[in-house]
């Protein structure tokens, strides 16, 4: 088991004032709490932090922690003395959080008494439902044009028969319905956790997310998708043929079309239960003059077409 | 009939969720929620509160505005602000990514 430096963690002196240690839990809190920090690390970074907190908080646990002595590096192999916290009073329990996992040396040191299985003898009987569990899920943008099966693998702590926590891993294919869109969710009954008793299971729910997609953008229902056409194809109007993420489709480019001018088609975008539209968003692309021949043809063209694209600039 | 694999499970698509579901999903209660919908960071269709319908991203929205909260201290109005930024942030990053 490592030891934990848990004021190095918060980047204060052991002589720091509880409300120091609220300060600093404060300030790094914010910068790496994971809603607000996506990058990789911040979540076990403020994990970190919450132990540290934790135990720093709270004066009797600061206190038993500090009977262990300064001379401990951080990741050094500890093993805890015996008695290391006689003549300290504190609970192990914490109140309210529920989702952070704390490291097996907070473990070791502050929640000895509630681990194991219950002593006396306990008859009532007690049904409560499981808890819901939440998840991410993600799929690819043609999943939810199609649907589509993925296979999920859960793993889940259970009670065995003599009250031990063991994980149990189990793997289950959900389908995907047709029409999801992102931020959406899926609930899979009965998923979440197994209730106590009698109580039903919980369910489980994951939000949908997309995949990023080299072609695509979507926005709620509706679909985006940048269309590169010619000059020409711009200017004379004509019929193409565009891609859609279940299969091409031909659209017709009216006449003098400009760049960024969106062409929709309708119902073609997620087919959700009122589906959205697919919108090609036209971008004119210009090719370069290669030849002698293209060279010609451009030269023609800027002596022949009296055109200024800086007109809306003033010069 | 269809018989699936034993496995297979199949998955609902939540469209609304009312108070009473949020509540129980977010494992709040309702008097916060009213709180957030009165700060408008929570919008739900419908006029009565027993009415009320909130489309399935307020759950992710609520469970984000709790953490805050716990986590941070934030009061209502600091977790509006903090929200609009993300997504904020957030249509900046598709934006950009874009433009890559």
């Amino acid at each position: 088991m490592d030891y934990k430096d848990y004021y190095q963690i918060l980047d204060i002196d052991r002589s720091a004032t509880q409300d120091a240690v609220k300060t600093a839990y404060r300030k790094l809190a914010r910068k790496y709490h994971p809603d607000i920090n996506k990058e990789s690390g911040a979540e076990d970074k403020f994990k970190e932090l919450g132990e540290a907190y934790e135990v720093l908080k709270d004066t009797k646990k600061r206190a038993a922690y500090d009977q262990l002595g300064a001379e401990w590096k951080s990741s050094q192999n500890f093993e805890a003395p015996p008695h290391w916290d006689t003549g300290f009073k504190h609970s192990g329990r914490r109140d309210g959080a529920d989702r952070a996992e704390f490291s097996d040396f907070f473990e070791t040191l502050f929640r000895r008494e509630q681990g194991g299985p219950q002593q006396g003898k306990q008859h009532y009987e007690f049904h409560a439902q499981g808890e819901d569990h939440h998840a991410k899920i993600e799929i690819a943008l043609t999943d939810s044009y199609a649907g589509a099966t993925r296979s999920l693998s859960l793993s889940s702590p259970q009670l065995d028969a003599n009250g031990h926590v063991t994980v149990k891993s189990r793997s289950i294919n959900v389908k995907i319905p047709k029409g999801v869109v992102e931020g959406q969710h899926i609930r899979l009954a009965g998923q979440g956790a197994p209730g106590a008793g009698k109580g039903q299971s919980g369910d489980l729910y994951l939000e949908v997310q997309f995949a990023k997609d080299p072609i695509y953008r979507v926005i709620g229902t509706d679909v985006y998708l940048d269309l590169p056409i010619s000059p020409w194809e711009a200017a004379l109007g004509s019929k193409i043929k565009i891609p859609t993420p279940i299969g091409n489709v031909e659209m017709s480019i009216p006449k003098n079309s400009r760049s960024g001018q969106k062409l929709r088609l309708k119902k073609r975008g997620i087919p959700a239960k009122a589906p959205g539209d697919l919108f090609a968003v036209l971008q004119i692309v210009v090719p370069a003059a290669k030849s002698e021949k293209d060279t010609e043809l451009y030269t023609q063209m800027s002596r022949q077409m009296k055109f200024n694209p800086r007109e809306r600039l003033g010069v | 009939m269809v018989i699936l694999p034993e496995d297979q499970q199949s998955a609902e698509i939540m469209e609304m969720v009312s108070l009473d579901e949020l509540c129980r999903m977010c494992r709040v209660q309702s008097h916060w929620i009213i709180e957030l919908v009165a700060e408008g960071i929570l919008e739900p269709e419908g006029n009565e509160k027993s009415t009320w319908l909130f489309t399935t991203k307020c759950i992710s929205r609520t469970r984000i505005a709790w953490r805050l909260k716990e986590d941070l201290g934030v009061n209502e109005a600091g977790i509006a602000i903090v929200l609009e930024l993300l997504d904020e942030r957030e249509s900046l990053q598709h934006r950009w990514s874009r433009t890559d």
